[in-house]
Formats: structure tokens, C-alpha cells, sequence
């Protein structure tokens, strides 16, 4: 019946009609998509924060995959970090929760609480400025992995770095010792905390564990800058001791590094770690120079 | 000892969701097969005659009564090794080979591995079906399924042969294959129950019949008696007779039917048939053929099933000699 | 041959003809691939969530498999009416059932064995080296082994009982149950109520205690199951498998089929 009779729809070129509209729709749909999108961003960020879940919630909810989920979790944390200081943005607001869950989801996944240790302690625009919630974290965290004593490592270093708590540091490096397997330096560290409290040596060598020991290259970084700014800070320090000696010596100051160079108290102006040379401040103090890459802000 | 005993085999189904109506299936079947007969389980469809074959083989449960296989009680599952079924239209594993799916039935045997290819060779050789043995069965028209379904209920060499509608969906040539398998059977001494609708197959092949309808048994006994039961007449057909001869045999015959030159003459009585046979050859009439004219069991079959008399047969075997006294 | 491993063996062989079977495998294959992509977000993470994508993928598309293939054994062999030439047979219904459940153990065994190869080979990729600790996770994959061997017996007694799709929904969610039975007990016990808490106890021992054979977080971790927990889920499964397949050959052996 079919052969002789009249033409069919998609014999009519009926074809070509029906492509032509898919097609259009489609390149409809995109900018209409993006027009949605951008509607919606605004929404999506309250929504950001609004529907972080429990994780202990998720994690009876996961049925055995909560490794999986942790994974995931600890994907967004460094996805969100990443994104906020590419964005310049001194707020991590969401930082600790996030890490709060990944946790949750997986207590043994110590490269968080370490990440925490390092981010949630640091003050803006390096990290949240939460060092409490960060010791929080890492107690949590010890109390799940009693062995691994670099967590009682990190704990030292928030109360001697962020919160200048000498005496506290000294005792987490101390019981952090007596693990199993702790590194030596850790009771020689205890001492020396204990004894003289923040020197640049005790901060030198905990920033240099830190960049050894990293998993991330987020703190291998966080490490790496802040052991430049700690070698700056100890050149800078040796600079105005001959600075100290040429206005002893000259009863003047020096106009600008060159005269110590010249008068043979520097061999040549010497370059800070990031290889930009030092120079001297209008205060009459050693300083960076504005093409410098280390920064001093860490240290504070 | 019998190969089937059945004895007041009841089925009820309760049909209907909430106020349950029990349907009955089979009522009271009381049967006896004896070993080596082709026995025949006759009815209009859905008179229970695949209920009937399913409680034999424990595919289904009786309600009320019992029933023997080869001496043994139903749920003696060893027993099947000795018996053959063919179920209703059947199916098999799509994507099996007829060779693959006869040698997993084999292996639920417990046949040899050697034992097992020869016969499966053997099977689909003798059933035709050589040519495909390697085809899936997915494949197969529905005659060669049927015949893969035969070759399946026949791999362990039963003695006992289970067959429900056999000859469905088969064509003329089909459905003598399966008929010389049948008699092929009974003459290696085999017991074959079947079930048909068919009355033509069951006449040709059966020793003793049973004629179920709606459950319950409505008649049963040896083929041959049952179609001696009423009228019994003597067709002769002669070729072209005179009109003379017609006139001289006319007190005999009871009616003359005319078929080109030929004349099919029926005598009722059968003390007349020699009589009628002596003047035609006096008469030098050709004699064409002489055969005896029985009840057909589609006849019987009809006036049982319309009946719905629940009559025995020895009972209706009596009613019908007291008629044949009367005429005399 | 046994007739219950002639009718394993066959029904293996159907298994194997599923081509959903592939897709699973190729998706978890695919998946277990990938995760050496994600893994290089972060390098301390790298081999921990290799091992949790894998093992999740494995355990995820074994399940399925073994509720789709599972409603189906017995289901399927009555709608199509197989069921009848292999009864007539001398097979016990019980053996029916024993071997159905085994043949498609069977094909769960093999292809979870085929995706466990390729993820060593995935692990062998990102870490150049394979080390003893590695074997580790087939601890995990053993325990998920013993759920697919309850997922299978499940299955197959709903596939006694009632259709296909039922019975996957029903699996499903027993499954899901199974694996909140801690939760659920630990809720009952904080309303307070005698009734609401001796029902959830109830409960909890009742039906398939799934929580009892995650192990994956675990063994990302490295860290081995410990030798009594591997004996006492063995038990465990050897004895629930043993109860289910009793409920399914109890349904079975009164089955009619018409």
C-alpha cells in the first residue's frame, strides 16, 4: 500500500525540516542556559553554604563507601581552596566545615586534619584564621589515629606559630615524641621551645619538616614560602647588625646598601631567597625590594 | 504392575480475588494404563487432560486422591528416570543448540559423557534433525521444536512416555513422523500416554482411550469395543450395477448413495452380507470393495460430551446389547 | 556430574550470555581507570582513592548484576515455561534451587575476579610496583564477595515469590536496610520505648546485617581485617545463605506450575 500511494512526511523533505529544528533548538538552548546560570550563581552561592551536609549523617548514609565520599569530600576542599586564592580572596569560610566532613566521613585520611593544621591556623589572606577550630580538628583526628604522632607535630606548631603558646607547644612536641616512631627532633624541639620559646631556628626547622613531610602540594608551597620569608627575616636581621656597625663606625647611616658593600662589610648586595636584592628603607632598615617575591606578611 | 494408576484424582483452583470460588479441574479421575498400550486421554479443551498429565509428573498438586507411576508413589522424584514428557507447546533455552540443550538433559539423567553424545546423535539422526544440531534452538520452526521436545523425552530410553498434545501445531507430514514414532514405540514394548483433541490420531494409534470432559471422566476402555458400540452396518460399493441388481439386493441394503459409476450399498444386518454379496456375483456385478461401516469415535465422543452422562462403560456396553436383543 | 553442578554450569553459562553483564563490567573497568585521574589531584590521596573508586565500583555493579540477574533464575525459567522439562526430569526442587544459586555465584565470582585484575592493573600503573600489602585488598573484595553471595540468595527467593521488578525493588531495599540495621537498632534504642526498641533488636537480627562487610575505608588505609572478623562473617554469610536458600527451596517445593 505503501509504494504507490501518497509521499510519506519524511519523503516530503520532511527530513530536512526536522533536523533544522533540532539543530536551532539546540543553539537555543545554550544561551538560554547561560542566561539561567547566570540567574542562579547568585542563589547558588547561599546555597553553598546552606546545604553542607553532617557527615555523620552521610556516613551511615554511604552503606561502606564512605572512603569514596571522604575522597570526594577532600576533593572539594582542595578544589575550594585552590579556587579562593586564585580569586585572591582572604574568606575560607567554608574551609573548616568542609574538612570537618571529610573527616567525619573518613577519620584516617590524616592528610586533613594536616591541611587543616596548616590553613585553617593561618591568618587571612593565607588561610581562614582559625586556629581554634583547627586544634579542634587535629584533637579529633588524634583521637582516631593515636599512633600517628605528626598530628601531635601539627598541634605544636598552631600553638607556636599562630598562637604563640610556648608552654603548650613545648608539651605537644613533647607527649608527639613519645609515639611510636616520632623523629628525634621532636623532644629536641620540645626542649628548645620549652627553654627559649619562639626563636627563628625552632621556626625554621618546623617549616622545613612541614615541607619535607607534605602531601599537598598546597602546603608544599605554604612551607616553601614561608621558609623563604624566615631566610629573608634572618638576612634582614644580619644586614641591619652591619648596618648597627657602619653608623657605629662611620657616626652616619649608609645611603644605600653599595655603602656597605664598599666599605667591605658585604662582599656584594646580597639577594634575598627569591632572588631580588635587598635594599635599604627609607626608615634607615634593610629591606625588600619591590620585585621581591617573599613575603615578609607570613611571618606575622 | 500398572504403568499409570490414578484413583479419585480431584484438582480444585480457587479462582477470584477476595471471595474465592474453588474451580474444579479434575473430579474423581480414577484411570488404569496398563504397561505397553498406547492409551489415549481424550476431551475438548480444557476438560483437565494437561491438569491430569502436569499431577503426574508433580507439576502440580492434587487436591484429594492418588496415583502410581510404574508402582511408585508421585513424589518419588528417582522414578522420573524412567519416564519420558513431552509438555504442551513446549519451549526450550533459546540459546542452546539442539545438540547442547539434549546433553544438559543428559547430564540431568546422569549419563556418561560417551553414552551421552551417542545418544543425542542417535535422537536428532533419528528425528531428523541431524542438519541442525548445531542451530539454536531460537531458530527452530515449531515442528522442529516439537521434535527436539520428543528427542528430550526420550533420551533416557523411558519405558514410560508422557506426551500432552503431541501432534499441535504439526503439519501433515509432522504429524505422521509423530505417529510412526508413537507406533515405533509401543512395538519396543513402550508405554505412551498422550492427551489430544484430535480423534482421527487417536483412533489410528490408541489401545484404550479415556474422554474427559470439564474434570470428569465421561468414558473409557478398549478403542475397539467402544467403536463397536452402536450402529454396525456393511458398506459394499459396486461398479456401475443394473437396475435389476438393485431391485434383487434392495431388502438387504438400507441405502444406496451413487458416486459417478459407482454404488455404496449399506447393509444393516450383518447376517445379510453374504447373502447380498451371492446375488451380486451371480449377477456378475463388479464388486469395487466390502467394508465394515463402525461408529466413528468422533460420534461417540460428540453424544458423550453432550450427554454430560456420567454412565460407566460397561453400563452403556449393556444398554446397547439389550437394544441390539430388541430389534431381533 | 552432580545434577545440581550440571544445572550451576548451565545457568552460569546463561549468565554469561546477559550482555548487560558487559556493560557493568566495562563501566567499572572505565571507572577504575579513571580514578588514577583523579587520584593526581592531590599525591597523598593518589593510591587511597584508587582503592576506594575501586572497590566502590566493584562492589556497586557486582550488586547490580547480582539483582538483575538474580530475580530472574527462577522467575523467568516458570514465565517461560523451561521449568517444565527439567522437573520431569529426576531432579529434586531442591536442587534446583542449589544449583540456580550457585551458578550465578559463580559468574559474580569471575567477574568480580576480572574487574580485581584490573584494578592491579590500574594500581600497578600508578604506583610501577606492586608490594605485598597490596594484597590486602582482597580481603575486601572477599567481604564483598560475601554480600554478593546474600544479594544472590535474596534474589532468589523473591524470584520464588513474586515478578521481576518486585523482586529487584524488594532486594533493593533490604539491602539498603541492611546496611542502616546498626543505625536502625541504635535509633530504637534512643527513643526509649520497650516496644519500638525490642522491635528494632528484632529487626536487627532478622534481617542481613550488610554493615558487617564494609571493609573498604579500611583497606585504602592499609590496614588489614583482622583474622576472627574474617572467620565470624564467613559464618555469618555461610549461615544466613543457608537460611535463605531453605525459605526459597521451602516456597519452591510447593510451587505449582500450571
Amino acid at each position: 500500500m505503501r509504494a504507490g500511494a501518497l509521499p510519506t512526511f519524511l519523503q516530503l523533505g520532511g527530513r530536512k525540516t526536522a533536523w533544522a529544528v533540532l539543530i536551532a533548538c539546540f543553539l537555543a538552548l545554550v544561551p538560554l542556559q547561560r542566561g539561567v546560570d547566570r540567574q542562579l550563581t547568585a542563589q547558588r552561592k547561599l546555597e553553598e553554604s546552606l546545604y553542607l551536609p553532617s557527615g555523620k549523617i552521610l556516613r551511615r548514609l554511604a552503606m561502606g563507601h564512605e572512603g569514596l565520599l571522604a575522597n570526594i569530600y577532600w576533593t572539594r576542599v582542595v578544589q575550594y581552596f585552590g579556587r579562593k586564592k586564585l580569586a585572591h580572596s582572604a574568606r575560607f569560610d567554608l574551609l573548616g566545615r568542609l574538612l570537618q566532613i571529610t573527616t567525619e566521613l573518613d577519620p584516617q585520611l590524616v592528610i586533613a586534619y594536616r591541611f587543616g593544621a596548616i590553613f585553617l591556623a593561618e591568618k587571612p589572606p593565607g588561610g581562614a584564621g582559625q586556629p581554634q577550630v583547627a586544634l579542634q580538628l587535629l584533637r579529633r583526628g588524634i583521637v582516631a589515629n593515636p599512633n600517628y604522632w605528626r598530628l601531635w607535630q601539627d598541634v605544636g606548631f598552631i600553638y607556636y606559630w599562630d598562637l604563640k603558646d610556648y608552654a603548650s607547644a613545648a608539651r605537644a612536641f613533647q607527649t608527639g615524641s613519645e609515639r611510636p616512631g616520632a623523629h628525634l627532633w621532636m623532644r629536641v624541639l620540645a626542649a628548645t621551645v620549652a627553654a627559649e620559646g619562639g626563636n627563628i631556628a625552632s621556626s625554621r626547622l618546623l617549616w622545613s619538616e612541614i615541607y619535607r613531610q607534605a602531601d599537598d602540594d598546597q602546603i608544599r608551597r605554604s612551607a616553601f614560602e614561608h621558609l623563604q620569608a624566615l631566610r629573608a627575616q634572618e638576612d634582614l636581621e644580619e644586614i641591619n647588625k652591619l648596618l648597627g656597625q657602619y653608623r657605629q663606625k662611620q657616626g652616619r647611616a649608609p645611603g644605600s646598601l653599595q655603602d656597605l658593600v664598599a666599605g667591605g662589610y658585604l662582599p656584594a648586595i646580597p639577594r634575598d631567597p627569591s632572588g631580588a636584592p635587598y635594599r635599604l628603607a627609607p626608615e634607615g632598615s634593610a629591606g625588600l625590594s619591590q620585585g621581591s617575591k617573599v613575603d615578609l606578611r607570613l611571618l606575622q | 504392575m500398572l504403568a499409570v494408576e490414578t484413583c479419585d484424582l480431584t484438582k480444585d483452583y480457587s479462582i477470584g480475588f477476595f471471595r474465592k470460588r474453588p474451580k474444579r479441574a479434575l473430579d474423581g479421575l480414577s484411570l488404569r494404563v496398563e504397561p505397553g498400550e498406547v492409551f489415549g486421554l481424550l476431551g475438548p479443551n480444557g476438560a483437565g487432560k494437561s491438569t491430569t498429565l502436569k499431577i503426574l509428573l508433580r507439576l502440580i498438586f492434587p487436591t484429594s486422591g492418588t496415583a502410581r507411576i510404574l508402582g511408585r508413589e508421585l513424589n518419588d522424584v528417582s522414578m522420573h528416570a524412567r519416564i519420558g514428557y513431552l509438555p504442551e507447546n513446549p519451549y526450550f533455552y533459546d540459546h542452546l543448540t539442539a545438540r547442547e540443550f539434549l546433553n544438559y538433559v543428559g547430564e540431568l539423567f546422569g549419563l556418561g559423557a560417551t553414552e551421552r553424545r551417542q545418544r543425542v546423535d542417535r535422537l536428532l539422526d533419528r528425528l531428523g534433525l541431524a542438519s541442525s544440531r548445531d542451530v539454536a534452538l531460537r531458530k527452530f520452526s515449531k515442528g522442529m521444536v516439537q521434535r527436539v521436545g520428543l528427542a528430550q523425552a526420550l533420551i533416557n530410553d523411558p519405558e514410560l512416555i508422557f506426551l500432552d498434545e503431541p501432534m499441535s501445531g504439526l503439519d501433515p507430514l509432522g504429524r505422521r513422523e509423530v505417529r510412526d514414532l508413537i507406533l515405533d514405540l509401543k512395538r519396543q514394548g513402550k508405554t505412551v500416554f498422550f492427551s489430544t483433541h484430535i480423534l482421527s490420531d487417536a483412533e489410528m494409534l490408541c489401545d484404550r482411550v479415556a474422554i474427559l470432559n470439564r474434570g470428569r471422566l465421561q468414558g473409557c476402555g478398549d478403542l475397539r469395543e467402544i467403536l463397536r458400540l452402536g450402529v454396525a452396518a456393511t458398506e459394499i460399493v459396486l461398479e456401475n450395477p443394473p437396475p435389476e441388481a438393485l431391485k434383487e439386493l434392495s431388502p438387504f441394503n438400507r441405502s444406496v448413495v451413487w458416486t459417478g459409476e459407482r454404488a455404496r450399498l449399506e447393509i444393516a444386518d450383518e447376517a445379510d452380507v453374504p447373502k447380498a454379496l451371492s446375488t451380486a456375483l451371480r449377477l456378475g456385478v463388479r464388486i469395487v470393495s466390502l467394508n465394515p461401516v463402525k461408529m466413528s469415535l468422533e460420534d461417540y465422543f460428540m453424544a458423550r460430551i453432550e450427554e454430560f452422562s456420567h454412565t460407566p462403560l460397561d453400563q452403556d456396553l449393556k444398554a446397547v446389547a439389550q437394544e441390539k436383543e430388541v430389534k431381533r | 556430574m552432580s545434577r545440581v553442578a550440571s544445572i550451576a554450569l548451565h545457568t552460569f553459562k546463561e549468565s554469561v550470555r546477559e550482555r548487560v553483564l558487559y556493560n557493568l563490567i566495562a563501566f567499572a573497568l572505565l571507572l577504575i581507570g579513571a580514578a588514577i585521574l583523579f587520584g593526581s589531584i592531590s599525591v597523598g590521596v593518589e593510591e587511597i582513592i584508587l582503592v576506594n573508586l575501586g572497590l566502590s565500583s566493584i562492589s556497586v555493579f557486582g550488586l547490580l548484576m547480582a539483582i538483575f540477574i538474580g530475580i530472574g533464575l527462577v522467575s523467568k525459567e516458570i514465565e517461560r515455561r523451561t521449568i517444565f522439562s527439567i522437573l520431569s526430569k529426576p531432579v529434586h526442587r531442591a536442587e534446583f534451587i542449589v544449583g540456580k544459586y550457585l551458578g550465578l555465584l559463580l559468574t559474580l565470582v569471575i567477574n568480580t575476579a576480572i574487574m580485581t585484575a584490573g584494578f592491579y592493573v590500574a594500581l600497578l600503573y600508578q604506583k610501577r610496583t606492586l608490594r605485598l600489602a597490596d594484597l590486602l585488598v582482597l580481603e575486601a573484595v572477599y567481604f564483598i564477595l560475601l554480600q554478593f553471595a546474600l544479594v544472590v540468595g535474596l534474589a532468589l527467593l523473591f524470584s520464588c515469590i513474586s515478578t521481576p521488578v518486585l523482586s529487584a525493588v524488594f532486594t533493593l531495599c533490604l539491602y539498603i536496610i541492611g546496611n542502616l540495621l546498626g543505625d536502625i537498632r541504635w535509633f530504637g534504642q534512643e527513643t526509649g520505648n520497650a516496644l519500638v526498641e525490642n522491635g528494632t533488636a528484632v529487626l536487627y537480627y532478622l534481617l542481613p546485617n550488610f554493615g558487617n562487610f564494609n571493609a573498604i575505608s579500611q583497606v585504602s588505609h592499609g590496614e588489614g581485617i583482622p583474622g576472627y572478623l574474617l572467620i565470624s562473617n564467613s559464618l555469618y554469610a555461610l549461615l544466613y545463605v543457608a537460611i535463605l536458600l531453605s525459605a526459597s527451596i521451602m516456597i519452591f517445593e510447593e510451587k505449582e506450575f500450571r
